[in-house]
């Protein structure tokens, strides 16, 4: 059975010039598997995203045929019930550590609080668990950085504690904001091998979303290309190369390689150049 | 000194932030007409030495020539004709409440130049902006029309040097590919020396003839584009660099 | 809507115009839409209206001479002849209302036009530069702040002597460090802004950047804090008019209307009250307006509307 089974997603966003869907008809089916969501900026992907998780803010508006976690419609459910599922059974991981942890919070304070919000435990087990969890996103001395406060560790160590945070209530998907674009890329493929080696061991569903087709297509089993807010093509990552779409063979072309020969670099077709 | 053809000439270069060095005995040459790269990770001191070189970062010690003259610690208005700078992000780098002509006009209002409004024209159609952008504000702009902009302000001028820091990081694939294109043409067409900071070994791979590879403040290795193209790179940090931004998978599969 | 100012709003709205002033024109017709979107600000903005009207035609709008005597028709309560009433000395109150309404605008608009540029340039320049500047504009912009204003206004009106002018310059005086506070506040936002340092790089001196750069950034902020500030200026006035160290009689000045109408306040209710509720009116019309002001220009609450 699929985790996330989606129908239909619009989410619109009133303008001065009349109403936009950000997101428009978007259907999807997760299941255990990682499902890579690319597109450039304002194509929709990240608001997707939070779409699921019902943090679109008004005035945005969702819409979908049907938008079901294992089985359960999400729809209509009580800012209460969501926030039982938000955390505990989907959880994000934003792109930049720093906006997203609480700088006056330990980072140890700040991962019992997301497990006990979700579970009630002893102190002592809640402590072992923290640390645990820290173990496994290979923080080896976790008693020292339970202690540390978010401004003292640095940016990959800040994902790691993220990923931590959003990881202790063993939800069942995972969604992946851009989780890597504010570090190196030395740290990048910590993180990310990271993430994949968690969401396989605890056959999670992964949503890994990025503007970046080489590294969705690296880490991803599925790929979903996004522009304007459509699907515009679904493929498997194998196959990324074999791409159809002009959209997609675009975004491949465009970006230069290592053994770059070209004079240029082929463009996109912008014939909306006004558009803003 | 400077006896060489060396159009920016860095020897020794010590730069200072408060207390903590940043950059340590940075020595390095860019020839005129060359596309040269700083190559590094965060905190590794490649956009300080830009800075230093425009004299926003005035603690160094060392020498910085450039054109054979050597720069004073701060900004100053000959120096400014000579070399330009675009920054990393297109949405900080815009005055929010000046409309693109009125940012344009700027630099050669500063410097009484005539003739302003038909070269604000001008430099909006070699950035391959139209002239409709002219009287708009940035926030009816979108990053890579932001971006021109930039660069067109940077021109405005007509500086035989050009800084860029990270120019087309923070923009998407397909806008960074125009922005590549157009620095490319640009630097063909007015033969303009580039130093170019980013931490993308394929955009360098396109865009450039020489870097260096920087780590904690200090330069590891300089090498030629051809060296970085088939990873023929000598030390080991820059071939780890290398293998990290050019995973085998991907390599190996484009046709 | 005629055709005409369909084609004006087109015009303004336009998203590629033609020249420079269409393009601020634009921007002041944008903020200005989008003020009249919000009942307050309206509200506020048709008092201020008013207010306006009565100074600029004053004589006109106000049946009597507003310093003219009647002694026999003196403490007459509100009627068709004398909406208001009269006072102790027989003068039309409403008449007196209508042209303190110029008295008003006087002072809040040269307070307005004395203190707001000199915090200003004080905040933005302390901002700007830091370290020893800094400390010493701050220090100073301090020592004036941790006074009680209206304390402060009469000190500096005992020193100089009453009347409206003084009163006027002592305001100014006591009115500045806020808006010295705010500007240095926004310019710290800024100075590393990659604008800013554009600017310098194209060789454009310290005071050019300050001058062309920063301070049109911090305007709006300040513009918002002054409008807000306006009631407690237009209070401030009446209070040192009401002990008599603002406006001289016969000054038809609110603040002193109500000093003379204390006398009668049980049995001439009037006297005192009318110019009260005028007081409390234009107050209120700012306090609305600067609310609504902050909506539309404040970029954080931006899409809000």
């Amino acid at each position: 059975m699929s985790l996330l089974d989606i129908q239909n997603l619009t989410v619109t966003f009133p303008t001065p010039r009349g109403p936009v869907n950000v997101v428009d008809g978007v259907s999807l089916t997760l299941g255990q598997e990682r499902l890579g969501i690319v597109g450039e900026s304002g194509s929709g992907k990240s608001m997707t995203g939070r779409a699921i998780l019902g943090l679109v803010r008004p005035p945005g508006v969702v819409k979908a045929d049907r938008m079901a976690f294992e089985g359960q419609e999400l729809q209509g459910l009580s800012d209460r019930a969501m926030r039982k599922i938000r955390g505990a059974r989907i959880s994000m991981v934003m792109q930049d550590p720093k906006f997203s942890l609480n700088p006056v919070m330990t980072v140890g304070r700040q991962i019992e609080e997301a497990l006990r919000t979700h579970e009630s435990l002893p102190r002592r087990a809640l402590k072992a668990r923290v640390a645990e969890m820290l173990e496994a996103v290979r923080i080896h001395d976790p008693e020292r950085v339970m202690d540390l406060y978010p401004h003292e560790v640095s940016g990959g160590m800040g994902q790691r504690i993220m990923i931590a945070m959003m990881l202790i209530p063993r939800p069942r998907i995972l969604i992946a904001d851009e989780p890597t674009s504010a570090l190196d890329v030395s740290v990048q493929g910590q993180v990310l091998d990271l993430i994949d080696e968690l969401v396989r061991e605890n056959g999670m569903g992964l949503m890994l979303v990025s503007h970046d087709l080489h590294l969705v297509g690296r880490y991803c089993d599925r790929v979903m290309v996004m522009n304007a807010g459509r699907v515009v093509e679904v493929l498997d990552a194998k196959n990324l190369h074999a791409a159809q779409h002009p959209y997609t063979k675009g975004l491949l072309a465009a970006v230069p390689r290592m053994n770059e020969t070209r004079a240029e670099l082929p463009t996109l077709d912008r014939s909306q150049w006004a558009s803003t | 000194m400077g006896f060489d053809m060396s159009a920016i000439h860095l020897k020794d270069l010590n730069i200072f932030y408060g207390d903590t060095q940043v950059v340590h005995d940075v020595t390095l040459d860019v020839a005129a007409g060359e596309s040269f790269a700083l190559v590094g990770e965060s905190g590794s001191g490649k956009s300080t030495i830009l800075k230093a070189i425009m004299g926003l970062a005035p603690d160094w010690t060392g020498a910085i020539e450039v054109d054979g003259k050597p720069r004073s610690h701060g900004p100053d208005r000959a120096f400014s004709r000579q070399c330009q700078m675009v920054f990393q992000d297109p949405y900080g780098s815009l005055h929010p409440r000046k409309t693109i002509d009125a940012t344009l006009a700027e630099p050669l209002l500063i410097h009484g130049l005539k003739n302003r409004d038909a070269r604000v024209v001008e430099l909006l159609g070699e950035v391959g902006l139209d002239a409709r952008f002219r009287f708009r504000f940035p926030h009816q702009l979108s990053g890579g029309q932001r971006q021109r902009v930039a660069i067109a302000r940077a021109l405005a001028l007509e500086p035989r040097f050009l800084l860029l820091d990270e120019p087309t990081s923070a923009l998407d694939v397909s806008i960074q590919a125009e922005i590549l294109n157009l620095l490319k043409r640009l630097r063909k067409e007015r033969g303009l020396t580039y130093l170019m900071v980013t931490h993308n070994l394929p955009v360098v791979a396109f865009m450039c003839d020489r870097l260096a590879v920087m780590r904690h403040g200090r330069i590891e290795e300089i090498a030629s584009a051809e060296a970085l193209k088939t990873g023929a790179l000598a030390t080991p940090y820059a071939r780890e660099l290398y293998r990290l931004s050019n995973p085998e998978e991907t390599a190996e599969e484009q046709p | 809507m005629s055709p005409k100012t369909t084609g004006l709003s087109a015009w303004l709205t336009d998203d590629a115009p033609a020249s420079r002033a269409q393009a601020n024109l634009g921007r002041a017709y944008d903020i200005f839409r989008r003020l009249c979107r919000n009942p307050l600000a309206a509200l506020g903005m048709a008092i201020l209206l008013v207010l306006v009207i009565c100074a600029a035609f004053a004589p006109w709008i106000a049946p009597y001479s507003p310093i003219g005597q009647d002694l026999p028709n003196r403490l007459l309560p509100p009627s068709a002849a004398h909406w208001m009433g009269t006072d102790e000395l027989g003068r039309d109150i409403f008449s007196r209302v209508v042209h303190g309404a110029r008295l008003t605008l006087l002072i809040v608009g040269l307070v307005a036009v004395i203190s707001a540029p000199v915090g200003l340039i004080l905040g933005a320049v302390s901002g700007y530069f830091g370290g020893w500047v800094d400390r010493i504009l701050m220090g100073i912009t301090d020592i004036f702040l941790s006074l009680p204003k209206l304390i402060l206004a009469l000190a500096f009106v005992a020193a100089l002597g009453p009347g409206i002018e003084n009163a006027i310059i002592a305001i100014a005086i006591t009115a500045w460090p806020p808006y010295a506070r705010l500007a240095r506040a926004e310019t710290l936002t800024f100075r590393a802004a990659e604008f800013v340092q554009a600017a310098r790089l194209a060789g454009g001196s310290h005071a050019r950047v300050i001058g062309l750069h920063i301070l049109p950034l911090c305007t709006s902020s300040t513009i918002i804090r002054v409008t807000l500030d306006m009631a407690g200026i237009i209070l401030t006035a009446a209070g040192l008019g009401f002990l008599g160290l603002g406006a001289q009689p016969p000054l038809p000045e609110w603040g002193a209307m109500i000093s003379r109408g204390r006398a009668f306040i049980l049995d001439q209710w009037w006297v005192a009250t009318m110019p009260g509720f005028a007081i409390i009116v234009v107050s209120l019309g700012f306090c609305f307006l600067g609310d609504g002001l902050r909506d539309v220009l404040d970029p954080k609450s931006g899409d809000k509307a």
